[in-house]
């Protein structure tokens, strides 16, 4: 299910807040209503920790991550450093790494199986991806578009791209990611998607911008839909039944 | 079409078809673009005709059709014409914020005082998406008369500026000409009024600025000397308005063409020796002056002529016919300011003594270049001639010729073409004429018209300034039946002739194709 929210007047979710299957980062704000959203969310289920990156609250933007790990810029202070290690559960690894491009956010786009990067990564980083997210690494445009975290969002059910992305470049992101991929829009049709939306398996967090149109296209191709037994069953049935024989 | 040629050059690029993405308002499959929104959401989110004028007011003259373009200027503008259009457009304000695609004319009844024009507009918005939109802009017609046209009903005949022009001659050669040459440069075309006058003509204008445009012109075409005069009509004290009128007088001077002239002795001294009796062979701006004895020619222009004024000895109503008996030439062809001449010894005899007696007259003469024996010209005879001229009366010892030949004479064969119609005609201006004037001659005024009419034939460098329009009337099949004559008759080739436009109705089609 998908919730509308704002950080400090300003629809752009993802570049404050950074939502994983096991875990959830949240900016610093003035008040406490962005955090307490997420914690009505998600608290029972998973840890909601409120941190600042290397003094800022973009933290979305700076970090990249998912269940299995935690990537930070090399300008992440030791204490934020060590308050994230200390928040997040044992099997999370979080590790600061050293690389020019400082905005892993927008450079890295992953869920728990693949990531798409930046294609002026170092080698190093990418070693470093794929060891401590424990992915596979693609480097990849979307749209033209070197910025691949900034444009794209994933999760393990499905994901989301810039809406200026060709029909080629789709099925061929699709068949390296192995989830279906829509282009759409967020926060009444702004392009920057990741910046406007975080999501996980079961849910979603997006601007309070978004369009009831985009929200629905959220909710299907990230599959958030409260599951009904009918749907469930032709979901299935086109699984069970393979061939005729 | 840019793959292939890529591929050509060895590249591989992939083909990339735009997907589609739904709408973010209203979920319909659209292409994406830059807002991310479908026209009809754009549409309706923004406005880009917000904040400009949808209702103006415009100032219209019914009399004049003009519309008032602010403070002062009328603008003559057709109702749906592109005059019009331009000026409506002209009159929004806030339209530089918008790029303006298309204008045009919504129809609307004349009697409802509205004109609607409908606009389409380009503006940037959010992020690089360019929008057009359409919008009506309607404009209501308020009716007020514009100065001119007040005051012209004030009183109709109201003039601000008059031109009196004058000549005193005793014909009317001058003025026929002029209007000729008023006619073909169009200088009479602001003129309210005109009126012929004894020895002259009077124009009236609305402005002085016309009137001074008229008067310049007159002094390019004539040599004349001007003066000019105002008299106070009223005057508004708080804002120190003053309305005047204006008189100017023009005076043309009396020397003609073909006048006989005995100049000042002063004037004959600076023009080094030019023999005292001259004759004027052309009258523009200034006046052109040959000696018929030396061939030599002068120009005085007005400036000149008024410092020595001088009046003519005799002029071309006095011209008598001669017969000519023989002609030897005297001299080479020499060209004079355009025009040939030779000079000649000839002998004539006047017409009325020709056959009677034996009065025969050795003579001089410069038109050596188109007299033959047999032929008959046209001369001033001195020899009878009782001349009263101060001027001549200076000469002590100065031998007058008898006759001076002037031009070559066509009578007898004008006698043939009595009656039979010009291939030509000329347009005139419409003058008022009052005809119960004292000294009112209308005999002699259409002789001399005759005879201006003639002149013209004759002359081709007088035809040059002048438009003369094909004859429509005249029948071409009574020509040919006297080319067989052997006409020397002097005539106005066709081709030089301008095609009248005839707006009539009924014979639009013929004369369209004709019009110049």
């Amino acid at each position: 299910m998908a919730t509308r929210l704002q950080y400090e007047n300003n629809s752009e979710i993802g570049v404050f807040s950074k939502l994983t299957n096991a875990y959830c980062l949240v900016a610093i704000g003035g008040s406490e209503n962005f955090y307490s959203t997420f914690e009505a969310e998600l608290a029972d289920v998973i840890p909601v920790v409120k941190t600042s990156i290397a003094g800022t609250r973009i933290i979305g933007r700076l970090c990249a991550g998912n269940k299995n790990g935690l990537l930070l810029p090399h300008n992440t202070t030791d204490q934020e450093l060590q308050h994230l290690r200390n928040s997040l559960p044992d099997s999370v690894v979080v590790q600061r790494i050293d690389e020019r491009l400082s905005a892993l956010g927008n450079c890295i786009a992953c869920n728990d199986h693949v990531a798409l990067t930046h294609p002026d990564l170092d080698r190093e980083t990418e070693e470093m991806i794929a060891d401590v997210l424990g992915v596979e690494v693609f480097r990849q445009t979307v749209a033209g578009n070197i910025l691949v975290g900034s444009y794209c969002a994933l999760s393990n059910r499905g994901g989301l791209v810039h809406p200026h992305t060709s029909i080629e470049d789709l099925d061929e992101l699709s068949t390296l990611l192995q989830v279906p991929l829509v282009a759409g829009t967020v926060n009444r049709g702004s392009e920057v998607i990741a910046a406007g939306l975080t999501v996980n398996d079961w849910t979603a967090f997006c601007g309070s911008d978004t369009t009831a149109t985009e929200l629905s296209v959220l909710e299907s191709v990230f599959k958030l839909r409260e599951a009904q037994p009918s749907a469930i069953v032709d979901e299935m049935r086109k699984s069970l039944i393979d061939t005729y024989v | 079409m840019n793959s292939a040629m890529e591929q050509d050059s060895g590249m591989f690029t992939v083909q990339s078809t735009i997907g589609s993405v739904l709408c973010c308002k209203c979920g319909i499959l659209m292409q994406p673009n830059a807002a991310n929104m479908c026209a009809k959401c754009l549409r309706s989110e923004i406005d880009i005709t917000e904040g400009l004028q949808k209702s103006v007011t415009i100032i219209h003259c019914p009399e004049c059709d003009t519309y008032l373009q602010p403070p002062r200027t009328w603008i003559k503008a057709n109702l749906e014409s592109k005059e019009l259009l331009t000026f409506c457009v002209k009159k929004l304000k806030n339209l530089n914020t918008v790029r303006l695609v298309h204008a045009e004319f919504i129809w609307t009844e004349p009697h409802s005082k509205r004109i609607k024009v409908k606009l389409k507009v380009q503006k940037e918005v959010l992020n690089g998406a360019v929008l057009e939109q359409a919008f009506t802009v309607e404009y209501t017609v308020l009716d007020q008369m514009c100065d001119s046209c007040s005051r012209v009903q004030a009183n109709p005949d109201q003039w601000v500026a008059a031109v009196q022009l004058r000549q005193h001659v005793s014909h009317r050669r001058t003025f026929f000409y002029l209007e000729q040459l008023i006619l073909k440069h169009d200088a009479a075309k602001h003129a309210i009024r005109i009126q012929q006058m004894d020895q002259g003509i009077d124009f009236f204008f609305g402005k002085r600025s016309h009137a001074l445009k008229f008067v310049d012109f007159v002094g390019k075409v004539s040599p004349v000397r001007s003066r000019n005069d105002k008299q106070l009509v009223s005057f508004d004290s708080k804002s120190n308005d003053y309305n005047y009128k204006y008189t100017f007088s023009v005076e043309i001077s009396p020397v003609c063409r073909e006048d006989l002239i005995c100049l000042p002795p002063k004037l004959v001294n600076s023009l080094g020796n030019l023999g005292p009796i001259v004759l004027c062979t052309k009258v523009t701006n200034s006046i052109a002056l040959l000696d018929p004895f030396t061939l030599r020619h002068c120009f005085l222009d007005a400036d000149q002529y008024w410092r020595t004024s001088f009046k003519a000895l005799l002029s071309s109503r006095q011209l008598v016919e001669y017969v000519v008996l023989d002609v030897e030439p005297v001299s080479s062809e020499v060209t004079v300011g355009g025009s040939r001449y030779i000079l000649a010894d000839a002998q004539v005899a006047r017409v009325s003594d020709f056959g009677k007696n034996d009065t025969i007259f050795n003579v001089r003469t410069h038109l050596g270049h188109i007299l033959n024996p047999g032929d008959n010209a046209l001369g001033y005879d001195l020899y009878s001639a009782n001349s009263n001229d101060i001027e001549l009366d200076k000469y002590k010892g100065f031998s007058i010729p008898d006759v001076i030949l002037v031009k070559k004479s066509y009578e007898e064969r004008r006698q043939k073409k009595r009656g039979k119609a010009r291939t030509w005609k000329l347009k005139s201006l419409n003058m008022e004429v009052d005809s119960t004037a004292r000294g009112y001659n209308e005999e002699k005024i259409s002789s001399e018209y005759e005879q201006f009419l003639r002149d013209l034939e004759e002359n081709p460098d007088m035809r040059f300034n002048l438009s003369l329009y094909r004859n429509k009337e005249y029948q071409p099949s009574e020509m040919a039946s006297s080319v067989a004559d052997g006409d020397e008759l002097p005539s106005i080739p066709l081709d030089e002739l301008l095609a009248d436009l005839d707006l009539s109705d009924v014979e639009s089609n013929d004369d369209d194709s004709m019009a110049e």
